[in-house]
Parts: C-alpha cells; sequence; structure tokens
C-alpha cells in the first residue's frame, strides 16, 4: 500500500570525515582565537561551533574554548601538533560524541515541507545530528509519516535538539511525537 | 471510638449511568457496610431533570425504580434540585451530572450550595473541578466539610486516594498516564489491525466505545481535564483545563504507528503532569512492554516518588459501576478515619 523508503541524512555521504568536539586552552592576548581556529579550515575542517568563555578563565589565567567541527579522521593528529606548537592547550578531545540518542515520528506533509531544511537545522547546531529517517507515503495529498532518530552528545543537548525540531516543525505544520 | 450505627443520609444529584449505579451499589452493598463500618446509608433523595424523589427514611428499591422510570407518582412535587439539595436534611451529596468544561455547570452550583448547606460532597463531575478547584476546597475548608472526586480521574482505578493516603510522605515528581479509554481502543486497535482512524472511530462508536460526538475524548479533552485534576490535587497548583497544552489523536496514521513499532514503540495519548509545571497531552511514543503499554479501553498511570520509586496503577477507567465504585469508596473514606482501613466488603 504505502512506499517506505530510506532517505540518507547529509551526514552519512561524508564516512571520512567525523565530527569532533575539543576543549583547548587560549592564553588571553589578543588574535588567539584565529590563530586556533585557522589550522582547523587550513586542513579542511569546516567548523560548527566555538564557544569562547572568557568569562570562565583557568587559574592560570588561560580561557577555554569548546569547538566542535567536521575534520578528515587521518588530519587530527596533525591539527593537535599545529595547536600545540601555537602554544595552545588541547585539553580533551571527544569523538564518539554522539551518546544519547532518541527516536522520533513525525506525521504531515513531510516532503513538501521540505524535512531537508529541518534536518539541517539540527545537523548544524554541532550538538546533535538526524541519524537516520525512514519516511511512508500513502499518497499523493495524504499526510505521510516518517521516523527519525536524533542523537546528541548528552541528555541536555538532546532535549535542545527535540526542543528545534518541535518548533520548526510547529511551523511546517508537522506533528511531533516524541518518547515518553 | 462509637459503636453504635451511624446514619449517613445520602442524596444524589444526577441520575445517569453513574447515579444509577450509586444507587444500585448502595443497595447491594448495604448490609456488608454496616456490618464492616457501622455505616447506615440511606438514600434520602435524588434529583434529576425528570424531578425530585425525596423520602426522609429512605427510598425503597420500588421508588427508586418508579422514579427511573419517570413515574409522576413518586416525583415530589414544586421542590427543584437546589431546594433538595439546601432543605432535606442529608448528610452527603453525591453528584453525578454531565461534565461541562465551559463554565462547570449546573454541577457547580449543586456543589456549592451542598457545602454551603452543610453536607459533605462526592463528585464522579470532572468541570467543577477542573475550572474551580481552589474556590471549592477553599469553601469546603471553611465549612469543616469534605468534598471527594476519586471517581473524577481513571474511574475505578485508586489514583487520588493511593497518593493521598498509602504514598503519604513520598514526594511525588510526576504522573504519566492514559486517561481516556475510548482514544486507547481506538490507538489499540490501530495498531493491530493497521486500520486507519476515521474506520476504527466508526467501529468504536458502533460498539458503544466512543460517543456519537467524540470530540471531548479523541481531541484529548477529557484527558486534560483529569490531568488538572491531578495536577491541583498533588502538585498544588490551581490550574484550569485550559492551562493544559493539548493535542489529540485525531492525526494519527497507521503508518506512524508500524513505524513506531518497527522501533520498539507503541503510540498512546499519555497526560503528564509534573514539578517542574509541565501539563501537557500529546501522544507519545511508549515502549513496547512498559507499563504504560496497556492496550484496550484499560487507564493506566505511572506515578514517580521519590521514596517508592516509580508505581504503576491499572484499572478500568470507566463505567458506571466502576465510577460508582469509586464513590462509594469515597463515601465510606470520608466516615471511616483509619481504624477499619484493611478491611474489604465482600
Ligand atoms: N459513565 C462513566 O463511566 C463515568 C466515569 C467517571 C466519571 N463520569 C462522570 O460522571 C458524570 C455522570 O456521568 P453519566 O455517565 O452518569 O452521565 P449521564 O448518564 O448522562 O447522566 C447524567 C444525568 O444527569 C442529569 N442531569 C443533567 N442536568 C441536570 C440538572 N441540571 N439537574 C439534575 N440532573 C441533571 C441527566 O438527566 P437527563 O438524562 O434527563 O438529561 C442524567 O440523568 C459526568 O460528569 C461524567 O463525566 C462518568
Amino acid at each position: 500500500m504505502s512506499d517506505q523508503f530510506i532517505y540518507p541524512t547529509p551526514n552519512s555521504y561524508l564516512e571520512a570525515e567525523m565530527k569532533i568536539s575539543m576543549d583547548i586552552e587560549l592564553n588571553d592576548i589578543p588574535g588567539q582565537l584565529v590563530r586556533a581556529l585557522k589550522p582547523v579550515s587550513d586542513l579542511g575542517g569546516n567548523i560548527l561551533s566555538v564557544l569562547h568563555q572568557r568569562d570562565k578563565k583557568t587559574p592560570s589565567g588561560r580561557v577555554p574554548v569548546q569547538l566542535v567541527f567536521e575534520l578528515e579522521e587521518g588530519r587530527l593528529e596533525k591539527l593537535v601538533e599545529k595547536l600545540k606548537s601555537e602554544g595552545m592547550q588541547v585539553v580533551r578531545i571527544g569523538k564518539e560524541r554522539m551518546k544519547d540518542s532518541m527516536v522520533v515520528i513525525l506525521i504531515g506533509h513531510i516532503v513538501h515541507s521540505d524535512i531537508r531544511d529541518t534536518i539541517d537545522r539540527i545537523d548544524s547546531t554541532g550538538f546533535a545530528e538526524v541519524m537516520g529517517l525512514s519516511l511512508s507515503m500513502p499518497g499523493v495529498d495524504k499526510k505521510s509519516s516518517a521516523s527519525l532518530v536524533l542523537s546528541a552528545i548528552g541528555k541536555s543537548e538532546l532535549k535542545d535538539a527535540l526542543g528545534i525540531l518541535e518548533s520548526t516543525a510547529r511551523e511546517k505544520g508537522i506533528m511531533v511525537i516524541s518518547p515518553i | 471510638m462509637e459503636t453504635d450505627d451511624r446514619t449517613v443520609r445520602l442524596t444524589i444529584v444526577g441520575f445517569g449511568h453513574v447515579g444509577g449505579g450509586v444507587a444500585e451499589v448502595v443497595m447491594r452493598k448495604h448490609h456488608a457496610i454496616k456490618e464492616r463500618y457501622g455505616l447506615d446509608l440511606r438514600i434520602v433523595g435524588i434529583a434529576d431533570i425528570k424531578g425530585v424523589v425525596t423520602n426522609e427514611r429512605g427510598l425503597s428499591e420500588s421508588e427508586i425504580t418508579k422514579f427511573r422510570l419517570g413515574d409522576e407518582s413518586v416525583m415530589a412535587e414544586g421542590i427543584s434540585t437546589r431546594d433538595m439539595i439546601k432543605e432535606l436534611d442529608h448528610e452527603l451529596m453525591v453528584e453525578a451530572t454531565p461534565t461541562n468544561v465551559i463554565d462547570g455547570e449546573p454541577g457547580l452550583t449543586h456543589i456549592i450550595t451542598a457545602l454551603e448547606s452543610d453536607r459533605h460532597v462526592v463528585t464522579s463531575n470532572k468541570g467543577p473541578l477542573a475550572l474551580q478547584y481552589r474556590r471549592l476546597m477553599e469553601l469546603a475548608g471553611r465549612r469543616g466539610k469534605m468534598l471527594r472526586f476519586e471517581a473524577t480521574v481513571g474511574g475505578a482505578m485508586p489514583l487520588i486516594s493511593l497518593i493521598r493516603n498509602n504514598l503519604a510522605g513520598n514526594g511525588i515528581i510526576s504522573i504519566k498516564g492514559i486517561l481516556n479509554g475510548t482514544c486507547n481502543y481506538i490507538l489499540t486497535r490501530m495498531a493491530e489491525e493497521n486500520l486507519p482512524y476515521e474506520h476504527v472511530l466508526r467501529e468504536a462508536q458502533e460498539i458503544g466505545i466512543a460517543e456519537s460526538d467524540p470530540t471531548k475524548d479523541v481531541e484529548g479533552i477529557d484527558t486534560a481535564v483529569k490531568l488538572v485534576i491531578l495536577a491541583n490535587t498533588v502538585f498544588d497548583m490551581d490550574a484550569t483545563y485550559r492551562d493544559v497544552k493539548v493535542r489529540g489523536i485525531t492525526d494519527i496514521t497507521p503508518d506512524a504507528l508500524k513505524l513506531a513499532h518497527d522501533a520498539g514503540y507503541t503510540i498512546k495519548l499519555i497526560g503528564e503532569v509534573d514539578t517542574t509545571g509541565r501539563l501537557e497531552v500529546a501522544p507519545r511514543l511508549v515502549p513496547i512492554r512498559d507499563p504504560l503499554d496497556v492496550s484496550g479501553t484499560l487507564n493506566v498511570a505511572t506515578i514517580k516518588t521519590d521514596l517508592a520509586g516509580d508505581i504503576t496503577v491499572i484499572g478500568k477507567g470507566a463505567g458506571p459501576i466502576e465510577a460508582a465504585s469509586a464513590i462509594l469508596s469515597d463515601i465510606i473514606g470520608i466516615y471511616d478515619t483509619g481504624q477499619s482501613q484493611t478491611k474489604h466488603l465482600q
């Protein structure tokens, strides 16, 4: 009766790239942030988010920064070397980032309303992504149903991602059914 | 502790399914209640749209039957429902007129009149409590009277008294549950048979599980009203049903149920209230075999507590005798102050 097919989500094209979060500490002098970000782009990385916490200095007076970026896996080591040679401290590298996930069901005119755009909004946060989507369309003009898996780096980020999904869905008249 | 039997004179206002059920169980259990609790329950008045019937010594079964059949010969002339509540001597009024969530009437006026006339009140009517909870409780408090309403939420499922009595001392963190049997029946059938919503709704209407106007059930309004009663009693919220974020089940598709199933879930209409002020009715994914995954017309609620952990109650949510059971236990609870907590009737 109804067609079921799987959409690849944008990230699954980029097998070799991985999303990485990295905590570094900068000296509190001007221009340091740019010097930290430049090597990432130089190595072909794609910066997704930067959290610069000037008000949360370490006891030694350094400024903690959290970066989230996509990078080809093989280039990570080089990046770390480069940052260290610039005098920055790499405190933590997180690879297996998407620890929490949940299934969500959508009902509505999902394809018409541009599901890609909704997925992109979540993927671009850097802390969450849409892992898989299966869609079932009963016919033209009828409401379709989809299930997708939301993943995020932690529980509160997962909640935020659901919030983004719910508010975009509301704009588009799509119903979101989330787990209890 | 007194040993003499205590006469409790009751009136029943609203004599439909539930009101009739109350009369039936009070009659059927009269002897047992007298034996166990020393309570001599007598129905001294019944009021309905049709009229009023009274008997100070207690109505007989035949008087009640005649009233039910609309026999004019038993009707009291020139007495309105309010007159009966005010002027007929009695201790406790059972209110079972239809639920109205717009202004709570006629139940609201009946309850206020009864409390002001110093009667205890036991009700199955959700409207007054979902709209004017605090006002009614304050009035009852000022009058030193009890207002009990176990039957309004989850029918025979002991929810309010469970929390109030058995879980006393626990902090309640949240309550989540299925509080509407009609919606649960529809979603269960849709999932089992892979049938569209409209089809299953029609089927439910044919067998009397859904009303001819199913709006209140399927749009989640009934669940919201019950949730508000829980929010007010358990979480002390002073909310009205208009404060609830509500979505119903009318847009659920068989495909969505199948996709949910493939991922290990089913879809249920869940009401949820918690200490953060969340007050929401929405279709939600419930893991298959979760305690909340009950089928057919059953109701269920999981109470999250700080000491006792999660407690789940499952039961028949609706049905006149089930509602009458809850009303009867409220009546006994008003007079039975603990000595016979563990007694059960045959
Ligand atoms: N049925 C259940 O399983 C259940 C479970 C829990 C709670 N409840 C609640 O219990 C209440 C009663 O339900 P029900 O199923 O018994 O409904 P019902 O069969 O429609 O009975 C309501 C009765 O109230 C009468 N009535 C209406 N307006 C009145 C007025 N102004 N004064 C006196 N009587 C009046 C009706 O008379 P007419 O028939 O002449 O209009 C009818 O006899 C409702 O609030 C319902 O939400 C029901």
